[in-house]
């Protein structure tokens, strides 16, 4: 392992130039286009992130992030005024804090549990109590509604999305830029160095006199929270919440987006999300229909099968992909200049400048 | 991960005097229950002992792949569901004979099906099932021997894949295999309770001999050393000579056949439908989570531990006027919960 200490430089103008795209958005693309695709990547990206932010920076695979998100959804749709479920009628805004302080809080017990494992281990733990989650809600209609909980009330800021999309994807991509800025500074503070230490050397830093535990666990807790802000988001995304929008279908594509963006980068999420959106818009439109096994019906073999190739060929998903390319051509340029061939072996497995990519969880 | 302090050790114990007289409350509450009506617990207790039989014979394949190759297969859902469709395929396409005008108002009425008519199509679709694993494991697994990470998001891309063509194939309607028709459709146990032939005695026979037949492979053949040997050290096994290779094949094999074996029994047992793939993933995970991953006799223990708690949830959580059976999963997640808050790696469980 390398015990580099490892914190991920941003690469500034490359956010910025994103969103300020992102942010004259709505003057350049279709309403169609805002929602269908870039509010909800937005949105998606948000549930990747915390996936990502897990394993990146505490070397644990969480599958549990949608199991929290519906916790978070179910709670927020109950709270309000809604057709089906509790229907409380609550002020959204208020709901809206309850829902992310009842999902942390079981994030926060989901992680007490949890992390007590590890690798592959903490792996079937999360995915095990993410489809407990969808069990629970599918059984106790109550809860849930029969089929979900439908027409949902919206807080003022989220406007009506039907006659206008604009406020909602606004106000998704702020939160998506505050949670990716937020968890990119917490792995710089003490916290996030320690959590760092713990995923290379556990044992090592326990000797150091830190609470591994803890770490974990309060990592586990952040994770929840960002990952209870996407359920709320995907409540006034789809303005509804159904069972079936947390089982394991969707807990897997969470898991996709994150692999396909790159598991070890925050801005994988996003990326990740974005093609995941676009694939799941577009590819119904291109993709011939080949006898029953392929089609416009036949999405989740399409997504399966990129994200088989992906996981086959590149760990480092798309961000992967693009790291490798940008360090062979930055090595070339400099050993032209320079005259020398020393780092080009190291530069072919890994971008030089982010030691933490070395440092992947998959290898224990 | 870390050393147990004597802290941890006394927190420990305390957890596990809680654990303790939760169990002891349990315990009282269902002999309170037994004691209200002895047939009425009969029944539900068997019926949570056929679930474990089910949960076992699939559980019992996934442990047997984690414990000697370290791979979670979390295709193992996706193998059991394919399991099923396969021998319902075979079944209504080489056994159907329709006898009389062959209109049939409710699906299988007016078919009448052997004992082979049931037998050949577990075969097939068992064999299938086991050589579908080996290609798996040959073609995606092997040249990532060692990455547990990477291996199990291959098998969940594969389980992905999987789930899509099935629907595609199989509709989303839920389907039966018939059994034979000359089987009784129950039997009468002493004290009038009646319960399923197939369920009681097919189901649960097939597990016992399973386990007795697994016991014996791993205790007294060859094979069975070496995947003992491979469990405790993979490197030293293959540094003796031993083609670790072929024995991993053989261990895939077995595992994925058990998935399919135990598709035919739950798709005869209980149905086939898209979404029981992740509900046998689920339960072979929480069965191997509790009993301790890699180890058959915990994968028994883990499988009468959720079948019956499964089954007994399902009945007995009615207090006076509240029906509470809804909630039973929060009683499955309490099992859970409990085990691994004493054993993080299960009842069995040893480090890697």
């Amino acid at each position: 392992m390398n015990p580099t200490v490892s914190t991920t430089r941003l690469a500034w103008p490359v956010l910025g130039v994103v969103v300020v795209l992102a942010a004259i958005a709505p003057l350049l693309v279709s309403g169609f286009f805002l929602s269908v695709i870039l509010t909800k990547a937005l949105w998606l990206g948000i549930a990747a992130a915390s996936l990502i932010f897990l394993a990146a920076y505490g070397g644990m695979v969480s599958l549990a992030q949608v199991g929290i998100y519906g916790i978070a959804g179910m709670t927020y749709a109950n709270l309000v005024l809604a057709d089906g479920g509790v229907a409380a009628a609550w002020d959204p805004y208020l709901a809206l804090v309850v829902a992310l302080v009842v999902a942390t809080v079981v994030g926060l017990g989901f992680g007490w549990i949890a992390a007590r494992s590890e690798g592959i281990y903490f792996l079937m733990i999360t995915l095990a109590f993410s489809v407990l989650v969808f069990y629970f809600f599918s059984q106790v209609t109550g809860l849930s509604g029969f089929g979900g909980i439908n027409s949902v009330d919206l807080p003022g800021i989220v406007g009506s999305p039907e006659s206008d999309p604009v406020p909602r994807y606004f106000l998704t991509l702020v939160v998506a830029v505050l949670v990716f800025l937020g968890l990119a500074a917490l792995s710089r503070t003490a916290f996030g160095l320690g959590l760092q230490g713990v995923r290379d050397e556990p044992a090592r830093m326990h000797a150091l006199g830190f609470n591994v535990l803890l770490h974990r666990t309060l990592a586990f807790g952040i994770a929840a929270f960002v990952a209870g802000v996407a359920g709320v988001l995907s409540v006034f995304y789809n303005g509804r919440i159904t069972p079936g929008s947390i089982n394991l279908a969707q807990t897997i594509d969470i898991l996709i987006i994150a692999v396909i963006g790159g598991l070890y980068r925050l801005e994988g999420a996003w990326i990740g999300a974005f093609t995941y959106a676009l694939i799941d818009n577009y590819s119904r439109e291109w993709v011939p229909q080949v006898g029953n096994v392929l089609g416009p019906a036949r999405f989740n073999t399409l997504i399966g099968v990129l994200f088989l190739i992906i996981v086959l060929a590149s760990p480092g998903g798309i961000i992967g992909i693009w790291d490798r390319a940008k360090a062979k051509l930055g090595n070339a340029d400099r050993n032209a200049g320079a005259g020398s061939g020393a780092g080009r072996r190291g530069a072919d497995r890994q971008r030089p400048e982010t030691p933490d990519q070395r440092t992947v969880p998959q290898e224990r | 991960m870390s050393r147990p302090s004597i802290a941890a050790a006394t927190s420990r114990s305390a957890k596990r005097m809680a654990l303790i007289a939760v169990a002891a409350v349990v315990v009282v509450f269902l002999v309170l229950k037994a004691v209200e009506d002895l047939r009425q617990f009969a029944t539900v207790t068997l019926s949570g002992l056929t679930l474990a039989a089910l949960y076992f014979v699939v559980a019992s394949g996934f442990t047997l792949i984690f414990g000697l190759m370290r791979v979670v297969n979390m295709a193992h859902g996706s193998l059991y569901l394919l399991g099923g469709y396969l021998a319902l395929e075979v079944q209504s396409r080489w056994f159907r004979e329709e006898k009389g005008l062959g209109i049939s108002l409710s699906g299988n009425a007016g078919v009448e099906y052997g004992l082979l008519g049931w037998l050949v199509p577990l075969v097939v679709a068992t064999l299938v099932i086991g050589f579908l694993g080996v290609a798996f494991q040959q073609v995606f697994l092997r040249r990532n021997q060692g990455q547990d990470l990477r291996q199990a998001l291959i098998t969940i891309a594969l389980s992905v894949i999987i789930a899509d063509q099935m629907l595609a194939a199989f509709g989303g309607v839920s389907q039966e295999i018939a059994v034979p028709s000359w089987w009784p459709t129950s039997i009468t146990l002493p004290g009038e309770v009646r319960f399923g032939f197939f369920r009681g005695v097919v189901v649960i026979g097939a597990a016992l001999l399973i386990g007795l037949a697994l016991w014996l492979i791993i205790k007294r053949t060859r094979f069975g050393k070496i995947v003992r040997a491979g469990v405790d050290d993979r490197d030293m096994v293959s540094a003796l000579g031993i083609n670790v290779n072929l024995v991993f094949v053989g261990a895939f094999f077995l595992g994925a056949a058990l998935a399919g074996f135990g598709g035919v029994l739950g798709g005869t047992m209980i149905s086939l439908a898209p979404g029981h793939d992740a509900a046998f993933l689920l339960n072979s995970l929480i069965v191997v989570i509790i009993g301790g991953m890699g180890s058959l006799g915990g994968a028994a223990i883990g499988a009468l531990a959720l079948g019956l708690v499964d089954s007994y949830a399902d009945v007995y959580l009615v207090f006076g006027g509240t029906d509470l059976t809804n909630y039973s999963v929060i009683v499955t997640f309490a099992l859970l919960v409990g085990v691994l808050a004493v054993r993080p790696l299960g009842i069995f469980g040893r480090p890697a």
